[in-house]
């Protein structure tokens, strides 16, 4: 009984894959107007519209799992462009800084050849701590004593004159801006030469004024003012800050031809955004 | 081996028939994990756990010459590789009678093993001048997945049509007779 069965499984299922042998052969070996063609085709024609109407019918299932589909795919992109955003926005901000910081320092090196500033032996710092409150009056750099840099180096940057150096330690220093209230430096008009005394008015960190000067000393908007240097003929009183560094444009006079006249005077260094400075080594009044 | 019935003949009939419908209208074109489910090997498999290796061949035998048919599509081809299918899920059923609760997964993971490598094999056996790609490999694979993840559903909405069909199982009614307040055996002695 057993080995009837176990012969009829084994003859049926021989029987089967023969039968499959046996269409695939004669499919292949006739031509496509051949019986089996036409009887694929009849069996298309009849279960064809069968399939339209489920098709139909099923269209919602389909949209249904299409949306759920979509919906999980557009998640997923949503996550990978998100991604790619997030990549490429890191990318154009390292780009913009590296083509500031390139700015910066392109502009460094002109103002070395440009003023002379080679010999006051310049090392290059960067800037590393700022200070938070509107005041603006100091800035942290990555250069120090051990590099050559001491308290009352003068700083500058690719647009003029920063500020200088109050406190120093071996690998940093505390440079105090030109806008801090305690900086005062000798200055003059470069057009006109007329002299004065650069400060800060308190609560107004952005808008420096030129003390000290006379009734007959002509001051207009737009001149630029630059730096004083040495103006005393002995070697008691000199200046820290060596000559023709810009500090900034005239932007108006009060009081103007009088000897109370305050020339206003907006810096060329834009504080708030200093990446590389320079600090100005060979300075004779560095302490 | 479980007799074939009219009643569970005309239940296979009609599986086999709405099944490949079903897969031809509806399933081959809902596009999951870049790639669509295929019902008819957990199908066929499924038959072949509940009614034995015979009846399971045949299944496989007949839904691929319907889906040959209906496809347009070289005929023998599925046949072939279906009845592999639905003989050994048939074969498991008579030689093991698997019971865990992941067989059904983990049959429907080999069968649609089977029936997409298979067919892949038959194909380029047949002439298919294409390289083996990586897309292929990848489209096999998630194809596996996907229809292990759905094959215990197909399990049971197959087991559920057929179960009325199918003679009493014995081990049902062991525990039929348990639970419904039947002496067993050991009350009996």
């Amino acid at each position: 009984m057993y080995d009837k069965t176990v012969r009829r499984r084994r003859a049926v299922l021989g029987l089967l894959v023969a039968g499959s042998l046996i269409l695939l052969t004669a499919y292949f070996g006739e031509s496509a107007g051949g019986g089996l063609h036409s009887v694929q085709r009849g069996v298309v024609e009849v279960v064809s519209p069968i399939q339209e109407g489920a098709s139909r019918a099923l269209k919602p299932v389909r949209d249904l799992v299409g949306w759920v589909g979509d919906t999980i795919d557009a998640k997923g992109e949503v996550k990978q462009l998100r991604a790619e955003r997030n990549a490429l926005r890191e990318q154009a901000v390292t780009g913009a800084a590296a083509a500031r910081e390139n700015d910066q320092l392109r502009g460094l090196l002109n103002l070395d050849k440009a003023r002379g500033l080679s010999d006051e032996g310049p090392v290059a710092a960067r800037v590393i701590g700022q200070d938070p409150s509107v005041w603006w009056s100091q800035v942290l750099i990555n250069k120090g004593t051990g590099d050559g840099v001491l308290p009352n180096h003068p700083v500058v940057s690719p647009e003029g004159l920063v500020g200088v150096v109050s406190t120093a330690t071996s690998n940093s220093a505390i440079v105090t801006l030109l806008t801090d209230h305690r900086t005062a430096v000798g200055a003059r008009v470069a057009e006109s030469g007329v002299g004065g005394v650069i400060e800060v008015e308190a609560g107004r960190p952005n808008d420096l004024v030129m003390r000290f000067t006379t009734r007959n000393d002509e001051v207009t908007p737009g001149q630029t003012v630059i730096t004083a240097g040495t103006q005393s003929r002995t070697d008691r009183v000199t200046s820290l800050y060596p000559p023709r560094i810009p500090i900034g444009r005239v932007t108006r006079v009060d009081d103007p031809a009088t000897d109370d006249q305050l020339v206003h005077v907006r810096p060329f260094a834009n504080m708030r955004r200093l990446d590389f400075v320079q600090v100005l080594t060979r300075t004779r009044n560095a302490t | 081996m479980i007799p074939i019935t009219p009643q569970l003949l005309a239940r296979l009939v009609a599986l086999g028939v709405t099944m490949v419908i079903l897969q031809i209208a509806a399933v081959s074109q809902i596009e999951l994990f870049g790639t669509n489910a295929d019902l008819s090997p957990l199908v066929i498999a499924s038959v072949g756990l509940m009614v034995g290796s015979l009846p399971g061949a045949v299944f496989g035998f007949c839904v691929g010459l319907f889906i040959d048919l209906a496809l347009v599509q070289t005929l023998g081809l599925s046949s072939l590789v279906y009845v592999a299918i639905g003989y050994w899920a048939g074969r498991l059923l008579e030689l093991r009678d698997p019971q865990g609760a992941l067989v059904p997964f983990a049959v429907g993971a080999a069968a649609t093993a089977v029936a997409t490598i298979g067919y892949s094999v038959m194909e380029f056996l047949l002439g298919v001048d294409a390289p083996v790609s990586f897309l292929l490999v990848r489209e096999i694979l998630a194809t596996i997945l996907l229809n292990a993840l759905i094959s215990g559903v197909v399990y049971a909405i197959v087991r559920r049509w057929l179960l009325p069909a199918l003679p009493e199982d014995p081990r049902r009614r062991r525990r039929r007779a348990y639970t419904t307040g039947g002496l067993s055996p050991l009350s009996r002695a």
